[in-house]
C-alpha cells in the first residue's frame, strides 16, 4: 500500500512574505523608471544622451541669442564685439534679398500676391476636410501657374507670326475629331471625307515646305509664305465642313462632341489671349529673380510639369506596347541614373545646341526643363508603385463594361492610384525642393545660392557671416521640408484605408 | 437567301476597329515621332556645333590631348603633362573613393540611428529621431557648404597644426599622416591576402556542410579571421618587412612627403554620410520592425538564446526588406556625391567640367558623364535583380 | 525651314516665347528689339558688380554702356546678364547675350576655334599672386609647396600649371568654380596663394575682411588681353563693337571728355570734326547715326574716363594706368584713326 497524497498536496498556514511594492508605472516617476532608468546601462545612456542634447542646444542658443549680435549698420558691429555669435543685421539687410533676389523694388507686390494666392489655395487644397477640391485642382494646376506666369514675367508675350499661323492651323486641324468623336471612328470618316481630304492636302503642303523655300507675300501686315496661306484657308473650310455638318444634328453625342471642341479652343485661345495681352505690367527678367522666389518657381514648376508626364511615364511603362513600353523604360532609367547635377549642366550647355539655329532660351527656363524632366522620371515611379497597388479585378471590371484603355484609365484606375500615392508626391515635391538648391552650381541665384552670393559683400564680411547666413538657409529649408513631411505623414496615414494589406 | 454565320468564328471587323492594328499603327506613329525628335535634336546639334567651327568628336580623339592643368588629389599617376583621358579618371577614381568611403560611414551611422530609434530608452530613441528629422529635411549642398566651413575655419593654419605625436597632423590642409612605402616583394603580401580570403571562403564553406551532415560546429570565423590576417602577417615577416614609412615633414608653406587626407574630402565624406545615413536609419527601422515579434518568439520557443536567435532568424529576414532600399541609398550617395564640384573637390563630373571648359567639347564629356553614372547604375541595379532572386521567399 | 518646326513644337509645349533671334545680323536684332543684351561679371569689383538695386558698375559694363550710347544715343539701354567663366561662351554662342564684356582673355584657341570673335583688347591685364603679408614672401619665386586658390575653367588655371612647371617648383591646386568661393577658401586659410588676374587680384583684395594684410607680389606671369567678345560671323556688329571701343581711345587722344563734348562741336580742328561727324559720314559705316562717337563720350566719356572712374586712383582699387595708358604716354592703348 502506498500513501495516498491528500488532494490538497499543501495548504498554506501562514501568510505569504510580502514582495516589495511593484515599480511604479504610472505618473511621472514611474514613467522616468521605464523609459529612462530602467537599467544601470540605460540609466548612463540617459545620462549621456540628456547631456549631449542640453549640450547642442545651449551651444545653439549661446550663439545665436546670447552672444549674437542684433543691432548694427554694416560688419563693424559683428566685427567689433570680440568672441561674437551669429551677426544678425547681415540677415535683416538682407533678407529682402533672400526673398525676392534682385526682383524691382516697386514691383515686389506681384510676387508678394503669387506668394499669398498660392499658400491660400494650396492651404485649401491641403486640408481634406474642404469641399470643392476639383475646383481647386483646376486653378492650382491651371489658372494659377498662368497668373504667375503672367504677373511675375510682365507677361506681353511677342509671339513670332509663324507661331501664331502654326497655332492656328493646329487649332482648326482639332476640328477634323468633332465627327470621329460623335460617330466613331469610322462613321465619323465615312461622314466627313471632303474635310479629311483637304486637310491632307494641306498636311502635304505644310511637309514640302519643311524642305522647299516657298515665295512669300505680303498680307496681314507682314510676310507670310505661300503655302501658310493656302493651308489655313484649307484648313478653314475643313474645320467648317466637319463642325457646319455637325452643328445641324440634334445627335446628343454630336453635340457634346462639339461642345468640348468649342471649350477646349477657347481656352487655349484664352491662354494666348492672356500670355500676350498688355496688362501694362513692367517687363521683369528672369535674371532678376533670386532667392526663395528662385526656389519656388523651380519646384513648383517642376513638380506640376513632372505630375502629368510621370503619370504618362508610368502608364507607358505598364503599356502592352512594346515601342512604348520601352521608350519609357529607356527614359525613366536613364534620367534615374544621372546625377541631377549633370542634368543640370546637359540643360544649360547642351539644350541650346539640340535647338534650331537662332533660338534660345532663358537660362532659368533651361534650369526648369532639365528638373521637371529629372523630376519626372522620379514621378513616373512614384505613380507606377500607386498602379501596381491597384488589384488586377479593378481593370477587369472596367474592361468587362466595355471602358476603352483611356476611359479606364481617367475614370477608374487613376483616381484610385493617384489617391495612393499623395505621399509619395509629396516626399517627391520635398526631396526636389531641397534639390534646387544645385541650381546654384549652373549661376542661378536660388534661396542658398543669393545666401551663398551675399558672403561676398564687403559691407558684411565678417567671421560670423557665413555661419549666420547657412543658419538662416538651413532653418528655412527645415521650416518649409519638416512641415510637408508632416503633412505626407499625416496624408498617409488617413489614407491608410485601402488596399494596404494589413498583418498577414 | 439565308446567309450561314459561322457562330464560332467572330466576324471579321473592320481595321479601324481592330485593337491589334489600332495598337501597331500608334506603335508606329509613336516610334516615328521618336525618331523624328531625335533626328532633330542630332540634326540641330551638328548644325550648330558647324555654327561654332565645331564637329562632333565621335572618336574621342581630344582625350589624348595634354590637360595641361593639375589635380590636388591623384590616386594615379597624374601631372599636368598627362592626358584629358587621365584626368578623367583620375575624377572617377576619386568619386570611387569618396562614395566607398561614404557608403561606409553612412551604413555604420545608419545602423547605429536606426537601432537607436528603436531602443527602450525615450532619450535615445528622441535623439535618434531628431537626427533623423534634422539632417533629412535640409538640403545636402547647405549641409556640404556648412561641413566645408566647419573642417576648414576652426583647424589653424599647417605652420600651427595639431601634432599627434609626429604620426599625423591636422590643419585646415588637412590630415597629413604617414606614408606606406611598399619594398620589393610586397607583392607576396598581397597573394598571401588573397589566399587567406579564399583560404577563409573554404574553411566556411565546410565549416556549414560539416554542420548540415553532423551538427557539430566549428568556429569559421576566428579560423577564416586567423587566415586573412595571419598568412600576409607571415609573408610579411619571412620577406623580412619589406615596408618603410615617408614621415610628413613641415617645409616652407606646407609637410611634404606622407599621405594627405584633403579637407575637401573630409568634408564631403562628412557630409554624405550623415545625410545618407539619415534615410539608412529609417530603412534599418522599417526593416527590423517589418519582422513580425512572433518570429522571436517561435525562435525562443525551440530552444534558440537571444544572440543566435537575432543572427538566426531576425537579421536575415530584415535585411531582405533593408538590402533593396539600401542599394538604391548608396546609388544616391554615388550620384551626390557629384556635389563634389561645389567645393572644389576632383571627382568626376569637376574634371569633366575642367576638360570641357578647356577643350569646348561640351556633347562629348556629357556623354561620358551619361555612361560613366549609367553604368555604375545599371551595374548596381543587376546586382539588385541578383539579389532579390537570391533571398525571395520560396513559397508553397 | 525645318528647325522651324521644333521651334514651334516648343513654343507651344512651354507655351514660352522662344527668342527667335532672326539670323539677320546682330546688328538689326538689337536695333528691333530697342536693347542690347550685354554678357558680364556678376562679382568683379571695378568690372561688372550689381549692387542691391541691380544698378551695374564697372569698366566692363560701362563699354556696354558705351554700346548703346553709340547705337541708341541712351546708355541706359543696355541689360546684363550675369555670366560665370564657364557659361560665358555658351551663352554668346546660343545668342543669349549680343556681346561678351567680362574681363575675358583673347587666346588664340578662343578666337578660332569657339566661334567667337575678339573686337579688340580694352584692359591690357596679366596673371598674378596675392599672398599673406604676414607670410614674408615677396617673390612668386618663393613660393615653392604651396597651396594656390584658382577658378576652373579659365587660362589661369592653366598659366599655372606652365609657371610652376617652368620654374621647377611644386604646389597645390584648389579650383573652385566662381570667384566667390575662390576668395571665401583663401579668407578661410585654406591656402596660401590666390591667383587670377592682376586686376582682378586688386579688386577680390577689396572683398576680404583686412584687405591691408595681403600683398600683391610684383610677379606677372601672363599676357591677359581682356577685350569684347561678338559671335564669329556677323561682321556688321563686330564693326560697331570694334569701333566703339576705338572711339573711346581717340576720343582720350583727341582730348574729348564728357565735359568738353559739347564745346569741342565747335572744334575747327579736321580730326575732332571727323569724329563729332561734322565732316564726312563715317556713321553710315556701321550703319549708325553720323555722331554716334561723340555721343558715346557724350554719355560715357571717353576711355581715360571710364578708367578713372571704375578702376583709377579715386577708386578703391587704385589701378594705375600702367600699360593701359595711350601709346602717346608709354603704354599700349592705340586705335586707328577715324578717317
Amino acid at each position: 500500500m502506498t500513501d495516498v497524497p491528500s488532494p490538497q498536496g499543501w495548504v498554506r498556514s501562514e501568510d505569504a512574505p510580502r514582495l516589495p511594492a511593484p515599480p511604479n508605472t504610472t505618473g511621472p516617476v514611474g514613467w522616468m523608471l521605464t523609459n529612462l532608468f530602467s537599467s544601470p546601462m540605460n540609466s548612463v545612456l540617459t545620462i549621456l544622451g540628456a547631456s549631449f542634447v542640453i549640450w547642442i542646444a545651449w551651444g545653439v542658443i549661446d550663439w545665436a541669442l546670447i552672444r549674437g549680435v542684433f543691432t548694427g549698420e554694416d560688419r563693424e558691429a559683428c566685427v567689433a564685439v570680440p568672441n561674437s555669435g551669429a551677426c544678425w543685421p547681415y540677415v535683416w539687410a538682407k533678407f529682402h534679398q533672400f526673398v525676392y533676389g534682385f526682383y524691382p523694388f516697386d514691383q515686389r507686390w506681384r510676387v508678394n500676391i503669387c506668394f499669398i494666392v498660392g499658400a491660400v489655395t494650396l492651404a485649401t487644397m491641403a486640408m481634406p476636410s474642404l469641399p470643392y477640391k476639383k475646383w481647386n485642382a483646376l486653378f492650382l494646376l491651371v489658372v494659377y501657374p498662368l497668373m504667375t506666369f503672367v504677373l511675375l514675367t510682365g507677361g506681353n508675350l511677342n509671339l513670332s507670326s509663324a507661331t501664331i499661323y502654326f497655332i492656328t492651323g493646329a487649332l482648326l486641324f482639332s476640328a477634323l475629331v468633332v465627327p470621329i468623336a460623335a460617330f466613331g471612328i469610322e462613321e465619323g470618316i465615312q461622314r466627313n471625307k471632303l474635310a479629311l481630304i483637304l486637310a491632307g492636302i494641306a498636311v502635304a503642303i505644310w511637309l514640302v515646305s519643311l524642305f522647299v523655300s516657298m515665295p512669300e507675300i505680303n498680307a496681314f501686315g507682314g510676310f507670310i509664305s505661300v503655302a501658310t496661306l493656302i493651308n489655313l484657308l484649307l484648313l478653314t473650310a475643313a474645320a467648317v465642313l466637319s463642325i457646319g455638318h455637325r452643328a445641324s444634328t440634334r445627335d446628343i453625342a454630336a453635340r457634346s462632341a462639339l461642345l468640348g471642341w468649342v471649350g477646349a479652343v477657347s481656352a487655349i485661345i484664352a491662354v494666348l489671349v492672356l500670355v500676350t495681352a498688355d496688362f501694362g505690367l513692367v517687363q521683369v527678367e528672369t535674371q532678376q529673380w533670386g532667392g526663395l522666389l528662385v526656389t519656388l518657381v523651380v519646384a513648383v514648376t517642376g513638380i506640376v510639369a513632372a505630375l502629368p508626364l510621370g503619370i504618362l511615364l508610368a502608364l507607358g511603362r505598364r503599356s502592352k506596347m512594346v515601342v512604348v513600353r520601352l521608350f519609357s523604360i529607356v527614359f525613366i532609367e536613364v534620367w534615374r541614373g544621372v546625377p541631377l547635377i549633370t542634368v543640370l549642366f546637359m540643360a544649360s550647355i547642351m539644350l541650346p545646341l539640340f535647338l534650331p539655329e537662332g533660338t534660345n532660351f532663358d537660362k532659368l527656363l533651361r534650369a526648369l526643363v532639365g528638373t521637371a524632366l529629372f523630376s519626372a522620371a522620379y514621378m513616373a515611379e512614384t505613380v507606377r508603385g500607386g498602379l501596381q497597388a491597384i488589384p488586377r479585378g479593378q481593370y477587369e471590371a472596367a474592361q468587362a463594361l466595355g471602358l476603352s484603355y483611356w476611359r479606364m484609365m481617367n475614370l477608374i484606375v487613376l483616381p484610385q492610384a493617384l489617391k495612393i500615392v499623395i505621399p509619395g508626391i509629396v516626399n517627391a515635391f520635398i526631396s526636389l525642393f531641397k534639390d534646387t538648391t544645385l541650381v546654384l552650381i549652373i549661376g542661378l541665384f536660388d534661396l542658398l545660392g543669393i545666401i551663398n552670393a551675399s558672403f561676398s559683400d564687403p559691407k558684411w564680411v565678417s567671421p560670423q557671416t557665413g555661419t549666420t547666413g547657412y543658419f538662416v538657409a538651413a532653418l528655412m529649408f527645415w521650416v518649409f521640408c519638416f512641415a510637408m513631411s508632416r503633412y505626407s505623414l499625416f496624408m498617409e496615414r488617413r489614407l491608410a484605408t485601402g488596399h494596404k494589406r494589413r498583418g498577414i | 437567301m439565308t446567309a450561314v454565320i459561322d457562330e464560332a468564328r467572330p466576324q471579321r471587323v473592320s481595321a479601324f476597329n481592330d485593337p491589334k492594328i489600332r495598337s501597331r499603327v500608334a506603335q508606329i506613329i509613336f516610334l516615328l515621332l521618336v525618331l523624328w525628335l531625335g533626328y532633330e535634336i542630332i540634326h540641330n546639334t551638328a548644325v550648330n556645333l558647324a555654327r561654332l567651327n565645331k564637329t562632333f568628336d565621335y572618336k574621342f580623339q581630344f582625350l589624348w590631348t595634354t590637360a595641361g592643368f593639375d589635380i590636388i588629389q591623384r590616386p594615379i599617376e597624374y601631372t599636368r603633362d598627362s592626358t584629358y583621358f587621365r584626368a578623367i579618371l583620375v575624377g572617377f577614381l576619386n568619386t570611387l573613393i569618396v562614395a566607398a568611403l561614404g557608403i561606409f560611414f553612412a551604413t555604420v551611422i545608419g545602423f547605429i540611428i536606426g537601432i537607436m530609434r528603436l531602443s527602450s530608452n525615450w532619450v535615445i530613441a528622441k535623439i535618434a529621431t531628431g537626427y533623423v528629422e534634422l539632417i533629412r529635411n535640409i538640403p545636402l549642398l547647405l549641409q556640404i557648404f556648412f561641413w566645408y566651413a566647419a573642417v576648414l575655419k576652426p583647424l589653424p593654419g599647417p605652420k600651427e597644426s595639431v601634432n599627434f605625436f609626429d604620426l599625423a597632423f591636422l590643419s585646415n590642409r588637412g590630415l597629413v599622416t604617414l606614408k606606406f612605402i611598399w619594398g620589393e616583394g610586397s607583392g607576396y603580401i598581397v597573394i598571401a591576402f588573397i589566399l587567406g580570403v579564399v583560404g577563409a571562403l573554404a574553411v566556411g564553406h565546410w565549416a556549414k556542410r560539416r554542420q548540415e551532415r553532423t551538427g557539430e560546429q566549428f568556429h569559421s570565423f576566428w579560423a577564416g579571421l586567423g587566415l586573412i590576417i595571419g598568412l600576409p602577417l607571415l609573408a610579411f615577416l619571412i620577406l623580412g618587412g619589406p615596408v618603410t614609412f615617408e614621415y610628413p615633414v613641415f617645409k616652407g608653406f606646407n609637410f611634404v612627403g606622407g599621405f594627405t587626407i584633403l579637407p575637401e574630402l573630409i568634408a564631403l565624406v562628412l557630409a554624405l554620410s550623415i545625410y545618407t545615413a539619415s534615410f539608412i536609419a529609417e530603412i534599418v527601422r522599417a526593416g527590423i520592425m517589418a519582422v513580425s515579434h512572433g518570429q522571436t518568439e517561435a525562435a525562443h520557443s525551440l530552444g534558440l538564446r537571444s544572440q543566435p536567435t537575432l543572427r538566426l532568424v531576425v537579421i536575415p529576414q530584415a535585411l531582405r526588406v533593408i538590402i533593396p532600399p539600401l542599394t538604391s541609398q548608396y546609388l544616391n550617395l554615388t550620384k551626390n556625391s557629384s556635389l563634389a564640384v561645389a567645393i572644389a573637390y576632383p571627382d568626376l563630373v569637376a574634371m569633366g567640367g575642367v576638360v570641357n571648359n578647356q577643350s569646348g567639347r561640351a556633347v562629348e564629356v556629357v556623354l561620358i558623364w551619361m555612361f560613366i553614372y549609367l553604368s555604375l547604375s545599371l551595374v548596381t541595379s543587376a546586382f539588385m535583380n541578383w539579389y532579390n532572386a537570391r533571398v525571395r521567399l520560396v513559397e508553397r | 525651314m525645318k528647325s522651324k518646326l521644333l521651334t514651334l513644337a516648343l513654343g507651344l509645349g512651354l507655351s514660352v516665347a522662344a527668342v527667335s533671334a532672326a539670323s539677320a545680323g546682330t546688328l538689326d536684332d538689337v536695333k528691333a528689339k530697342g536693347f542690347i543684351q550685354c554678357g558680364s561679371n556678376p562679382s568683379l569689383i571695378g568690372f561688372g558688380f550689381p549692387d542691391d538695386q541691380n544698378n551695374w558698375t564697372g569698366f566692363d559694363v560701362d563699354f556696354c554702356r558705351a554700346l548703346a550710347a553709340a547705337v541708341f544715343n541712351d546708355p541706359t539701354k543696355v541689360k546684363f546678364t550675369p555670366l560665370s567663366a564657364k557659361e560665358r561662351f555658351t551663352a554668346l554662342q546660343s545668342g543669349e547675350i549680343d556681346v561678351l564684356s567680362r574681363n575675358t582673355t583673347w587666346s588664340m584657341s578662343r578666337d578660332t576655334s569657339l566661334g567667337l570673335k575678339f573686337a579688340g583688347v580694352t584692359y591690357y591685364d596679366g596673371q598674378g599672386f596675392m599672398v599673406k603679408k604676414s607670410l614674408g614672401v615677396n617673390s612668386a619665386l618663393n613660393l615653392n609647396g604651396a597651396s594656390v586658390c584658382t577658378q576652373t575653367g579659365t587660362t589661369t588655371e592653366l598659366n599655372l600649371a606652365d609657371y610652376f612647371k617652368a620654374n621647377n617648383m611644386t604646389y597645390q591646386v584648389v579650383a573652385f568654380e566662381k570667384n566667390e568661393e575662390v576668395l571665401k577658401a583663401y579668407q578661410d586659410g585654406r591656402c596660401d596663394v590666390y591667383t587670377t588676374d592682376q586686376s582682378g587680384l586688386y579688386a577680390e583684395r577689396l572683398k576680404l575682411a583686412a584687405p591691408d594684410d595681403h600683398v600683391i607680389l610684383p610677379e606677372i606671369i601672363s599676357k591677359e588681353p581682356l577685350g569684347p567678345v561678338v559671335r564669329q560671323g556677323d561682321d556688321a556688329w563686330f564693326n560697331v563693337v570694334k569701333w566703339t571701343y576705338y572711339a573711346l581711345v581717340n576720343a582720350e587722344d583727341l582730348g574729348i571728355t564728357q565735359k568738353n563734348v559739347d564745346e569741342m562741336k565747335n572744334s575747327t580742328n579736321p580730326e575732332v570734326m571727323r569724329f563729332m561727324g561734322k565732316e564726312g559720314d563715317f556713321g553710315v559705316g556701321i550703319a549708325l547715326s553720323n555722331d554716334w562717337a561723340a555721343q558715346i563720350v557724350k554719355h560715357v566719356g571717353n576711355y581715360g574716363e571710364i578708367f578713372e572712374r571704375n578702376l583709377g586712383e579715386g577708386t578703391k582699387l587704385k589701378i594705375a594706368r600702367g600699360k593701359n595708358a595711350l601709346w602717346s604716354k608709354g603704354g599700349l592703348q592705340y586705335a586707328p584713326p577715324i578717317r
